[in-house]
């Protein structure tokens, strides 16, 4: 892109913060990239592979990689698809281009949503404070995604490891903020001396 | 008194506290309760509603009595003296009834966590040790929760178990446990309640203990929320007190309780001791105190005493009076601590024993409190004389005591699940005990709740006004309501109402329990979520900048806006006059991001927005904007914005800020449930849109200096149409949409660009003397042309007729929501409230929002009440356009009241104001299009 407008991340005003984590915690904002909503009815789900380049994942809760990026179910009839090579407004006419006739839809929701990168091996018990699904790794591993509330903020979780030590979090920009602050009072609970000085 | 070879307290440190101005020590590993009895302090505090003197009655948490105020290290009140662990410099004092809460803001966190298991234990007893190993054997997620210090129960230690101590076994089972990491142990950690599906909440105090060490990192107190799979609840019982005269005195504490004293902490609680029972299990009190040093009384409720039992007293010289029962106490001077037991014999005899403990054994009522919490069924059981689990209920176990099983062999067998249950040595065999729930006395003396103050003559009353059933003398007589939820009380509060009543306890039943079990703090329930996180605070990709540029923030809904931009020196009502007279004389310009935006795509897109509407949205030009109105099935308004037309088969919805999340599940419903024909997505796109609308009549000059390729002659581009235009290769849309009356374009980018954006948009208007303005000065420009904010100026109850709007209503769709509501009579009635404009007929005063409309009264003052209502204000304001305060109203058939004076009533005054038009400024329309 030959952007010269300067984009502004959201959570560009955290990043201090997110550097003087605990050990065993790390919290990253990452780049902002193109998403599309995409809509597909069933029966047609196969008229998006071609653009999407691989085929919608159908098992309720789950996400696939795709080339520049990946593929979230987020209802029998709606995916989230993100690309980072690809400008915003060419992804959402691509996918429009294949489905709409289909009568599905795509909307670009690019600035929609933002993602923040949760890792460490704090990682789960960081959320197990504001996130009531079992993220064991046995049942919320690599390739499962949830539409849930994390303390008070609706989010999408990606898990993207099978030990409960990386995850994504995909949050309305709006409440990033929030959502930033309630990580970092999250994670005083391990600093030095750490949880286990309760015991 | 303390006394060597006995207790787990670490004697080698030594803490200090103060106790009612007065300083103790005591060791780690104390309570504040074991603390004071072992500095020979009884006398805890005073009972509420009597003022008599009260000390300890039980170990734990099922004290009924020795309620404190904590002052150091942070105020609390009503805490049990039982469970509050000593730590250096703990300050308290006792309590008549009532504590004081903090006046200083609690600094300590508080946070929760979930859970998921297959197995959650509840007690961490034999049994529920057996439990939670069983099942981490079985591979389960596990998890063992106990609301004490430390493991293993009831066992003292005096127990063997497989050969060994019993502390050993304990031990042993707790490191096998450490060694599965699927299981979670937490200690001071009380299940308080169960619910539904498996799901229970429990509170650890977590670093309480640890004193003045406790890590400021660390939640003081932490609410776990698990969801299990299946539930042991292995919770143990409670000693049963008995009901006798002056039954309430300090000295008096259940009988395992000064047992447990003694091996917990090395506290022997009286030196002279009477036991009184119909229990087995006081025996082994009465021996273990004896073996202490104390001179040690039995007095036996039943004819014999059991075999085992009275060769042990014997052997240590315990006398033991059978067939005999305590009527009755009498009380040292001073603290008031029992001094005599009243003892009547088999023949009758009355005999007074001096003592200074009087330990008391009724027998045990299982702890089933999480069991009945999920509504299972409680059962009489007549040889207990109390009532246990009486159903299976699917995914939980009563296992141990908690099921009414006080054999320690029965309770490893029930723990073991299954697996081969350690053997209890040399255990001796339980003997029925006898059920003594009271000593005839007098009624008035007798207490049943001692927290209550509540005694037999208190259900006599109770059954005497018409009580018949348990529930009723609760609620009558306050038994059960104190802290402890009745623990102690409440069986005995049953057998003496069915007694009283001459029906079978069976027959009566018992109160339900109910969550918590034991009190929670509103500050753990809280958790994080208070101060800064109380609530999600949503910011628009601006905000950084407003912050810079000094804006005062006003929250709308969960979003923070700018409401104005006050200059040095200025106060609201001089900056938004500013804002104002800027945006009329020039140009103004507002983050307006946080109006709620939904994508509508698919060939039904225009069939939905017809249905949804009230005015027709299909014959809208790909290109134009329409503004619409939506209603309720009722005919009323909830929501309205403008609509654009993207493409034949595309729209994008402008809601309210308020209604964007509502709106988007408005139409969701509609779609999913009653027209799944239609061929129709939904999406929002609130966040991805930033939007600024630019306005005033030199709008056009900063939007064609900014954007190039823009024609935006009227003719070009006239009013309610959008343009899509690129800025440095961004796609920008731009719509002729006007709030104000004014000129005016909307900037609509990808908010990844809007600081950018908004930044160039004020460059390109420095020479015309661009103006930020905020929601303040937006309401202002928008009430003097007459514009409705749904929800300020509606209520639910207003249509768009009542607004005004009935052009917005189409005559010609064949339906619509709410369409059909409006032909309902009350829809016509011509005095139903309308909007109109107020104008203060001094042309000075604001009047307030809320305001009552009432007609003019010639004589100056109110006719008296009922003073007929004719409406109210509901926007008011300062006009920098008109040069005088207007206000917006709804007023009984106030369109054709133009004209009218009608009286506001303000305080003790009476405003008079006009009826007008609510078109103030430019009724005409000529500045629409600069």
């Amino acid at each position: 892109m030959a952007d010269t407008l300067h984009r502004s991340p959201v959570l560009r005003h955290r990043e201090d913060a997110f550097a003087r984590l605990p050990e065993g915690l790390e919290i990253v904002a990452e780049p902002d990239v193109a998403l599309a909503d995409l809509r597909v009815p069933e029966g047609a789900v196969a008229s998006a592979t071609g653009v999407v380049g691989v085929a919608l994942p159908l098992e309720p809760n789950t996400w696939v990689a795709r080339p520049g990026g990946q593929v979230v179910w987020l209802g029998p009839d709606e995916w989230l698809v993100s690309d980072a090579d690809e400008r915003p407004e060419a992804l959402e006419a691509a996918l429009r281009a294949a489905v709409a006739p289909h009568d599905g839809a795509a909307v670009d929701v690019s600035a929609q949503r933002t993602a923040v990168r949760l890792r460490g091996r704090h990682a789960r018990a960081l959320l197990a404070t504001g996130c009531a699904l079992d993220l064991h790794p046995s049942v919320f591993g690599a390739g499962r995604s949830a539409q849930t509330t994390l303390g008070l903020v609706g989010v999408v979780l990606l898990a993207l490891d099978d030990r409960g030590e990386d995850y994504r979090i995909l949050v309305r920009p709006s409440f990033a903020g929030y959502l930033a602050d309630w990580l970092l009072d999250a994670a005083v609970e391990f600093e030095p001396p750490g949880p286990a000085a309760a015991l | 008194m303390r006394v060597d070879g006995y207790g787990r307290i670490d004697r080698s440190r030594t803490l200090g506290f103060t106790f009612d101005g007065r300083s103790y020590t005591g060791h780690p590993g104390d309570t504040l309760a074991s603390a004071l009895l072992a500095n020979g302090v009884h006398r805890i505090g005073s009972s509420v509603t009597l003022g008599r003197p009260r000390g300890i009655s039980a170990a734990w948490s099922e004290d009924a009595t020795g309620l404190v105020q904590v002052e150091e290290p942070f105020p609390e009140p009503m805490l049990l003296a039982t469970t509050v662990e000593l730590v250096d410099g703990l300050v308290a004092r006792g309590l008549g009834g009532q504590g004081r809460l903090a006046e200083v803001a609690d600094t300590a966190r508080y946070d929760r966590m979930h859970h998921h298991v297959d197995t959650l234990v509840v007690g961490a007893g034999p049994a529920g040790l057996l439990a939670a190993r069983a099942a981490a054997r079985r591979g389960e997620r596990v998890a063992l929760l106990d609301d004490r210090p430390e493991p293993g129960g009831s066992l003292t230690g005096t127990e063997r178990i497989d050969g060994r101590p019993s502390r050993e076994f304990v031990a042993d089972v707790v490191a096998e446990l450490a060694t599965h990491p699927e299981v979670a142990h937490l200690q001071r950690t009380t299940a308080f309640g169960r619910y539904d599906d498996g799901f229970v909440l429990a509170l650890q105090h977590r670093t309480d203990h640890l004193g003045a060490d406790a890590p400021r990192t660390l939640s003081r107190q932490r609410v776990h929320r698990i969801r299990a799979g299946r539930t042991v609840i292995a919770t143990g019982a409670h000693e049963r007190p008995i009901v006798f005269a002056d039954n309430d005195r300090p000295g008096i504490l259940l009988a395992a309780s000064a047992r447990d004293l003694l091996h917990r902490y090395g506290v022997l609680a009286g030196r002279e001791v009477v036991v009184f029972t119909g229990d087995d299990a006081a025996y082994a009190a009465a021996v273990d105190l004896a073996d202490a040093g104390a001179a040690v009384t039995v007095v036996e409720a039943r004819p014999q005493a059991p075999a085992h039992w009275a060769g042990a007293a014997a052997d240590r010289g315990i006398p033991v009076l059978t067939g005999s029962l305590v009527a009755g106490t009498e009380g040292a001077p001073g603290d008031g601590r029992v001094s005599a037991a009243v003892v009547t014999g088999a023949d009758g005899a009355r005999t007074v024993l001096g003592c200074d403990l009087l330990a008391v054994s009724g027998g045990w009522n299982p702890t089933a409190h999480l069991f009945s919490h999920v509504r299972g069924t409680l059962a009489y059981d007549p040889a207990l004389g109390a009532f246990r689990p009486g159903e299976d209920l699917d995914g939980v176990a009563v296992v141990g005591a908690a099921n009414g099983t006080l054999d320690l062999a029965g309770c490893l067998r029930e723990g073991a699940s299954g697996e081969r249950p350690p053997s209890a040595d040399g255990e001796p065999e339980r003997t029925p005990g006898a059920i003594v729930w009271r000593v005839e006395g007098p009624h008035d003396r007798q207490f049943v709740d001692v927290q209550r103050d509540a005694t037999v003559a208190d259900i006599a009353r109770a059954v005497g006004a018409g009580m018949r059933s348990a529930e009723h003398v609760k609620r009558y007589t306050t038994i059960g309501t104190a802290h402890d939820q009745g623990k102690t009380s409440g069986v005995l509060a049953s057998a003496i109402t069915a007694e009283l009543l001459g029906v079978p306890i069976e027959d009566l039943g018992t109160t339900t329990f109910r969550p918590p079990y034991t009190p929670v703090a509103f500050a753990a329930l809280a958790g994080r979520e208070r101060g800064q996180l109380f609530d999600p605070v949503r910011t628009t990709a601006l905000h950084a900048w407003h912050v810079g540029a000094g804006a005062v923030f006003e929250d709308v809904g969960q979003w923070k806006r700018p409401r104005y931009y006050p200059r040095p020196g200025e106060d609201m009502e001089a900056a938004v006059l500013r804002e104002c007279a800027a945006v009329r004389d020039g140009v103004g310009i507002l983050d307006g991001s946080t109006l709620g935006k939904i994508d509508v795509q698919g060939r039904d897109a225009a069939v939905l927005l017809d249905r949804v509407y009230t005015n027709m949205m299909s014959n809208l030009a790909v290109g134009r904007v329409r503004y619409g109105v939506m209603c309720g099935p009722d005919g009323m308004v909830i929501d309205d914005g403008t609509v654009l037309r993207l493409a034949e088969d595309r729209f994008t919805v402008i809601t309210t800020t308020g209604g964007a999340a509502k709106i988007l599940d408005w139409l969701e419903e509609w779609v999913q449930t009653e027209w799944p024909d239609l061929r129709v997505h939904l999406a929002s796109v609130t966040e991805q849109w930033a939007v600024f609308p630019v306005v005033g009549p030199r709008s056009r000059h900063v939007i064609s200096r900014l954007f190039a390729d823009l024609d935006v002659s009227n003719d070009a581009f006239g009013f309610m149409c959008w343009r899509d235009t690129e800025l440095d290769g961004v796609p920008v849309r731009v719509a002729r949409i006007s709030f104000s009356g004014e000129l005016a374009y909307e900037v609509n980018v990808n908010a990844w660009y809007a600081p950018a954006v908004w930044e160039r948009l004020l460059a390109a208007g420095e020479k015309h003397g661009i103006t930020p303005y905020g929601t303040e000065t937006m309401h202002v420009l928008r009430a003097e042309k007459g514009y409705p904010i749904i929800g300020q100026d509606t209520d639910g109850t207003v249509t768009p007729h009542d607004l005004g709007m009935a052009w917005a209503v189409s005559k010609k769709k064949s339906d619509f929501i709410g369409k059909r509501s409006f032909s309902r009579a009350e829809n016509t009635d011509p005095l139903r409230k309308q909007l109109v404009g107020l104008l203060p007929t001094d042309a000075r005063t604001k009047i307030p929002e809320g305001s009552q409309v009432v007609e003019f009264c010639p004589d100056g003052a109110l006719p008296a009440p009922p003073v007929p209502m004719l409406g109210h204000v509901t926007s008011s304001y300062r006009s920098a356009a008109l040069g005088r305060p207007f206000a917006l109203a709804l007023v009984k058939g106030g369109r054709q009241r133009v004209g009218d004076v009608v009286h506001v009533p303000v305080g003790d005054a009476l405003v008079p104001a006009e009826i007008t038009s609510s078109v103030l400024v430019d009724p005409e329309g000529n500045r629409r299009d600069g």
